[in-house]
């Protein structure tokens, strides 16, 4: 049965631009049909209204009712039901386009009494959210239409830092999949994932037992897969094309800020470390740790104590097997990667367990990726010259990266901050959005969310979005695995998705060549 | 004999009309206890059509009240035998509530311009003619029943739509329609409205 072929869900019987349209939904299986997060339409006279479901009530005409029917009579039931009590859906309305199918604007005005609300048919969407082409993917489908595509524009998507939230075993993972190869595919971006779980570059087992694939067997000659622990790689099979070492005399002050909370590093022993490097310079780290103490402090005029907790912490890095005194060039690599338009997974193994390990390796690349690219863009300024491909960096556990006490310091707080100013932006996955500072959340553009159920949570994702009360009646109701809410910068109006499934079809998509494959080639001649 | 004004219908004259307004006639029937049920659809003459409200029988002269006589007989009956003048002292007569009228073909379930005249016949409706009448079961005549605020109205409108029902193939969707219909009138009041339903073979 067609779409179009069912009747009107409802007709709007009252409601406000701010509160949202209140919608009497007519028949039982009208009733049935209108789900929170439901995509409909709304036929004024002169305009048409796109909206989502956001809210679903029971109201009776008679305020005794409760009263007078002391017993649920059947007969009583069947001829109260859509007559003097009947159902209520609150309908926020989004964009409107007039009678000659103008593009969709935000909704300012609202549709009479009585004008007939339906569900969304495939061409409604499709005028909303476009189609595939060389900048939208196709992401996934609206709530019970599973054969219409939701499509996200990429090249919007990754002009903003973004945010992929959700609580564990969502589908965060697989929506970032789907996202990476979409932004892979089409060329829009160039990617770096610090691929904490190992599951982005080659494939992973997933719950049910097959295995989704990982990018770099998508997309092998564009994607190279670095690691930090070799054996583990070795071990799954993986194709590695790098081992990254870092060196002690790449680690700044900086990066141990970032591992503070994690090391239960005092505010003083940060600040011990700024006093370590200028005394010691570029080798100040290793230096540190192999110089006996008592000594340094009376040196340094730092207290013993300060010294000693913050060697005993940072004695953690020493177990770190790739640390080595000095770097191996592992960053540049990392760096020319890039440039050359090769997308790079960095999988950390068994190191994607150790905190430590996985915030003072990302933000070590980050910053130097920053300012390389922060280089460029100026020079590019200064002689007219091109200015570098977009970068995105994503990254799990964001909020270890981006927590209050510490956004403001780290250069992933930085980036966040600053959009696409260098060119490079965030794809941030993560399971407690709460742990994310408001200001950096206020600049993720486009949030995709899958369920959470922590409240705080719930706020903290919904912080700066318009309509934030009705988005979080919507939030409240995902399925708990493989459903998403979107909305923000790149997309036109807030949707609610069943995630695309991740499997054979979207593999046999991604490996005809997209516009992506061209452009890399161009950016081979480019930087080569 | 009137000819029934719906093809292959037969509407059966039991009476006149003695008392007529716009919204309520009484009718004498024209033998003792000779009347329809409460609730039938009863046309007066060719346009007007009323249902059954109420139903009594009186003294035909109200000046010489009855008095009770069966003190020795052994049955009811035995009494109108004894006493056969009965038949004529006594007279049965209906009052209705005027639900509609007919303009043509067409039904209107409301008022009619006019009311008839004495001594206008009136019939009971065949089964064709009420379904004429009530159609798509859309109880518009029903708000005329509610609003008069006769002490027994909810009673009165429930006989109307049991009798109804039974003209129809399928009663209980009919009920139901009409009982909806009802409900939305009486929206504000479910307490009223369930008392009406209970009166109904709904869901049986
Ligand atoms: N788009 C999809 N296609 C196929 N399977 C999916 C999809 N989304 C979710 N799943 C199923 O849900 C499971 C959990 O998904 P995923 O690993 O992405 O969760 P997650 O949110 O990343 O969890 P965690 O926070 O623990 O990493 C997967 O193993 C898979 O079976
Ligand atoms: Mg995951």
């Amino acid at each position: 049965m067609g779409v179009d072929a069912m009747g009107p869900l409802g007709i709007v019987v009252g409601g406000s631009l701010s509160r949202g349209l209140d919608v009497r939904l007519g028949s039982a299986e009208a009733v049935e049909q209108a789900k929170v997060g439901t995509f409909v339409t709304v036929q004024g006279a002169s305009s048409r209204y796109f909206g989502i479901i956001t809210d679903l009530r029971l109201d009776a005409a008679d305020p005794r009712l409760a009263s007078a029917m002391a017993d649920a009579d059947p007969a009583m039931a069947s001829v109260l039901s859509g007559t003097s009590v009947y159902s209520l859906a609150t309908v926020t309305p989004m964009l409107t386009t007039g009678v000659a199918g103008e593009a969709p604007t935000p909704a300012k005005s609202l549709p009479g009494h009585f004008s007939p609300v339906h569900r969304a048919t495939n061409e409604d969407v499709q005028a909303v959210f476009g189609s595939e082409d060389a900048r939208h993917i196709y992401i996934g489908s609206p709530l019970d239409m599973e054969d219409t595509r939701v499509c996200l524009d990429l090249e919007e998507f990754v002009k903003r830092s973004n945010g992929v939230f959700g609580k564990s075993g969502t589908g965060k993972s697989f929506l970032t999949r789907i996202l990476l190869a979409g932004i892979l595919q089409r060329g829009v971006a160039t990617n770096l994932v610090f691929d904490m779980h190992s599951e982005y570059g080659w494939q992973t087992k997933t719950e049910s037992g097959y295995s989704a694939k990982g990018l770099k067997q998508l997309f092998p000659s564009r994607v190279a897969v670095f690691t930090m622990d070799p054996a583990s790689s070795r071990q799954r099979g993986v194709q590695t094309d790098f081992e990254v070492q870092i060196g002690y005399d790449e680690i700044e002050p900086e990066d141990i800020a970032i591992l503070a909370q994690t090391l239960n590093i005092t505010d003083l022993g940060v600040q011990a470390c700024y006093t370590l490097q200028r005394h010691f310079g570029a080798s100040w780290l290793l230096d540190f740790l192999e110089q006996p103490a008592d000594e340094l402090a009376e040196r340094l005029g730092e207290s013993p104590s300060t010294l000693d907790a913050l060697r005993r912490r940072l004695g953690h890095l020493q177990r770190l097997d790739f640390m080595q005194p000095h770097g191996q060039g592992a960053v540049k690599r990392v760096l020319d990667h890039l440039a050359d338009g090769r997308h790079v997974v960095l999988e950390f193994g068994r190191y994607g367990d150790d905190l430590t390990a996985y915030l003072l390796v990302a933000n070590l690349i980050t910053r130097r990726i920053h300012e390389e690219y922060r280089r460029r863009t100026e020079q590019a300024l200064a002689t007219d010259g091109k200015d570098p491909d977009p970068l995105v960096i994503t990254i799990e556990e964001a909020h270890r990266f981006l927590g209050p006490g510490i956004a403001g310091q780290t250069i992933f707080g930085t980036i966040a901050r600053e959009m696409r100013k260098y060119h490079v932006t965030l794809l941030v996955v993560d399971q407690r959005p709460s742990g994310i500072d408001d200001e950096v959340m206020s600049q993720v553009g486009t949030r995709i969310i899958c369920q959470l159920d922590n409240d705080r949570d719930i706020d903290a994702v919904l912080g700066g979005a318009s309509g934030a009360r009705e988005l979080k009646s919507v939030l409240s109701r995902l399925e708990p695995r493989q459903q998403a809410l979107m909305f923000g910068h790149a997309l036109p109006m807030p949707v609610v998705i069943r995630t695309r499934d991740y499997d054979e079809t979207l593999y046999a998509e991604m490996s005809v060549p997209g516009a992506g494959a061209a452009q890399g080639r161009d950016k081979r001649d480019l930087f080569g | 004999m009137i000819q029934p004004l719906v093809p292959g219908g037969s509407a059966a004259r039991f009476g006149e009309v003695v008392e007529a307004s716009i919204e309520r006639l009484l009718g004498q029937c024209h033998r003792l206890y000779a009347a329809p049920v409460l609730g039938t659809l009863v046309r007066a003459g060719e346009s007007v059509y009323a249902v059954v409200e109420g139903i009594e029988t009186v003294a035909l002269d109200p000046t010489r009240p009855i008095v009770a006589r069966g003190a020795e007989a052994a049955s009811e009956a035995e009494v109108y035998a004894e006493h056969p003048q009965l038949e004529r002292l006594l007279r049965t007569q209906v009052t209705l509530s005027v639900i509609g009228h007919r303009e043509g073909s067409d039904v209107r379930q409301y008022l009619p311009p006019l009311p008839p005249r004495i001594h206008t016949f009136l019939h009971v409706c065949a089964a064709e003619e009420v379904r004429d009448f009530f159609g798509d079961g859309r109880p518009d005549f029903a708000s005329l029943l509610i609003r008069r605020g006769l002490s027994a109205g909810d009673d009165v409108l429930a006989a109307v739509l049991r009798q109804a029902a039974g003209a129809f193939e399928a009663p209980g969707d009919f009920l139901l329609t009409a009982s909806r219909g009802v409900a939305v009138l009486l929206a504000g009041d479910t307490a009223r409205l369930n008392a009406i339903v209970r009166r109904l073979p709904l869901g049986s």
